[in-house]
């Protein structure tokens, strides 16, 4: 298993926010933590990316206890998307994607002709080449995205974990970046544990869902057995109908109209 | 200022820069010998210093001028490093030796030698080192809880400085008759400089100035945020302590030698920023050569503006750089080591604020 979790609690000082969640991922999968706003997504993201301290439970990556890792030697294995990373100004899209490498360097911080190699393949991967030596905040945001996608990638890591990829990004960004991790986890055997707040898209790049609802474990599946219309309405409050994209061969949901709490 | 998006640009220009500020760190060093009561040339400089080392005027140089003018470049090159590493790991372009009570924590120090043990007189310089050091250690410790957040160090340090400086203020009134000797510390003066002063400062400069140096990209991707930062390896913790060790052993040891002269860690990173920009590649190098000029001519001008009498050095950062700084604030262009930024140009400095946040 890539990541296993077993029943985590987690929150901040005396606030439970995730109760006893438990998932597995086995390597090589795409999998999406979906649900309302507030149910814990994020917070599931940043204790598995130790970011937030476990309250409970036990958090194993590639087999090896989170809590026994070193920070240097995680991020060469799992590297973590944060939804709204700090854009500093004056720093090229290059000087950014060599960060990346980071983790493989040693206290000095010298990048070696290696380095060098991953970094430039990072960028031509996500397409970012012909920005190298812009400034990243002069780029839009499709573009940064890309950028930090590219930083992830050179790091080299196995696992990805991204919080909100998509979001503030127009649709075609959306798709391109989606599109982009796909082919990541499909061509080059990454894991990706990603929070999604588009369900229709986390039908469709998915493999497997995780539903969250008030800190729970709602449900979890393949998009066909999560993405119906009673766990639409149970977990979101909306009526749906949902068809079949068979183009892409996954679930599709329309909405119809809201639900009153209690109904 | 700084428009440019393409980076090469950006970079050689920066390298140029950079070379520019050594030729005026020398020029500075220059004239602040050169000029005082007594004026020298450059030709009559260089044969007092190595031709005729009998005469007065090879005392003054030696003795005097040349220790003092050091000791200032020194004393500006620690502040200002000390301030750009405060503002880059806090994420808040207030942040300075004074925030993390470097500046309390020596001052309460001078004033209990100076008042109530004045016999102990030249134990001033370790003494207030150990106290500035040692206060920022207990705004650390206070501020830590699970994390250091920035925060909580800001306010603890703000909290802790007004305490001590209260325990400074309840001296001076109990004693106002000793007073006059605490008030060259409290506004930070360059006068009865030795080259004493100049061998227990060199070394924490060039130490602070190599050790930033090397840690200058794990400045830059704490920039980033927290999140990203671990999740790029970087023990941010860690990290964030060790900056505040070495932002502390530097702004204790200038603060201790010349007293309290905390504006120059606030300004300069915030000048040096404007001319060369956030990446601490060289934002550093170029905060420590700036803080050596600005401090060197400030006390150039405070010791010839009104002859014989003598302005702190203090004094004349604070008349002269506040105003500069606000001008240069109206104008446009500042910002903390924070956050993105569509609107080049055109930052103010509130915005490093609200970076502090941590979500």
């Amino acid at each position: 298993m890539a990541i296993k979790a077993e029943n985590l609690y987690l929150g901040y000082g005396d606030t439970l926010i995730v109760k006893d969640v438990s998932i597995d991922i086995p390597e090589g999968t795409f999998c999406s933590v979906i649900g309302p706003n507030g149910c814990g997504k994020s917070t599931l993201l940043k204790a598995l990316s130790r970011n937030l301290p476990v309250s409970s439970g036990t958090v194993f990556i590639n087999g090896k206890h989170l809590k026994n890792y070193d920070t240097k030697v995680l991020s060469r294995e799992l590297a973590f998307l944060t939804q709204s990373p700090h854009i500093p100004d004056q720093f090229s899209v290059k000087d950014l994607v060599s960060y990346g490498r980071f983790p493989h360097t040693n206290w000095m911080g010298i990048l070696k002709a290696n380095d060098y190699e991953r970094i430039n393949w990072a960028m031509d991967i996500t397409e970012i080449t012909q920005f190298a030596d812009r400034d990243l905040s002069s780029l839009s945001g499709g573009e940064r995205q890309r950028v930090w996608i590219a930083m992830a990638l050179a790091q080299e890591a196995e696992i990805l974990l991204l919080d909100e990829p998509t979001t503030y990004l127009d649709i075609s960004h959306q798709f391109h970046t989606l599109e982009l991790i796909h082919k990541l986890n499909k061509e080059m055997n990454r894991t990706v544990l990603m929070v999604l707040h588009d369900l229709n898209q986390a039908a469709r790049y998915s493999d497997y869902l995780y539903v969250m609802n008030n800190g729970r474990l709602h449900a979890q599946g393949v998009p066909d057995e999560i993405i119906t219309e009673p766990i639409l309405r149970e977990v979101f409050s909306i009526d749906t109908k949902v068809i079949r994209d068979e183009d892409n061969d996954c679930p599709y949901f329309i909405p119809l109209g809201g639900v009153h709490n209690g109904q | 200022m700084l428009q440019h998006n393409d980076i090469r640009t950006l970079t050689s220009y920066r390298i140029t820069i950079l070379s520019a500020g050594l030729g005026l760190l020398a020029l500075s060093l220059f004239l602040s010998i050169a000029f005082g009561s007594t004026k020298f040339t450059l030709p009559e400089l260089f044969h007092f210093i190595f031709v005729d080392t009998e005469a007065v005027k090879h005392k003054i140089i030696m003795k005097i001028r040349l220790p003092r003018s050091i000791t200032a470049g020194l004393v500006g090159s620690c502040l200002a490093m000390a301030g750009c590493l405060l503002q880059g790991i806090m994420r808040n372009p207030l942040a300075s030796p004074n925030i993390i009570g470097v500046s309390s924590g020596a001052g309460l120090s001078a004033v209990v030698i100076f008042i109530l043990f004045p016999g102990l007189y030249y134990l001033v310089t370790p003494i207030a080192f150990i106290g500035a050091f040692g206060t920022t250690l207990v705004v650390y410790t206070i501020a830590w809880k699970g994390g250091s957040s920035p925060l909580r160090l800001i306010l603890s340090g703000i909290a802790i400085s007004s305490f001590l400086s209260a325990g400074s203020n309840t001296l001076m009134i109990f004693y106002p008759d000793r007073v006059q000797n605490v008030i060259g510390f409290m506004v930070g003066s360059l006068s009865a400089i030795t080259w004493q002063d100049v061998q227990g400062l060199w070394p924490y400069t060039l130490g602070g100035f190599i050790l930033s140096n090397i840690l200058a990209d794990q400045l830059n991707i704490l920039l980033l945020g927290d999140e990203t930062a671990v999740s790029l390896g970087v023990k941010v913790e860690k990290v964030r302590l060790t900056f505040i060790f070495v932002a502390s052993l530097l702004a204790a040891a200038a603060v201790s030698v010349v007293g309290l002269l905390g504006f120059v860690g606030l300004i300069v990173p915030h000048l040096a920023r404007l001319i060369i920009g956030n990446n601490a590649r060289f934002l550093i190098p170029g905060s420590a050569i700036l803080g050596g000029i600005i401090v060197m001519l400030c006390d150039l001008i405070g010791r010839t503006i009104i002859r014989p009498l003598e302005l702190p050095v203090g004094v004349i950062m604070s008349l002269l750089g506040a105003p500069f700084f606000l001008y240069l604030l109206r104008k446009g262009g500042m910002n903390s080591g924070g956050n993105k930024g569509k609107k080049r140009g055109k930052k103010i400095i509130e915005k490093g604020t609200a970076n502090g946040h941590q979500s």
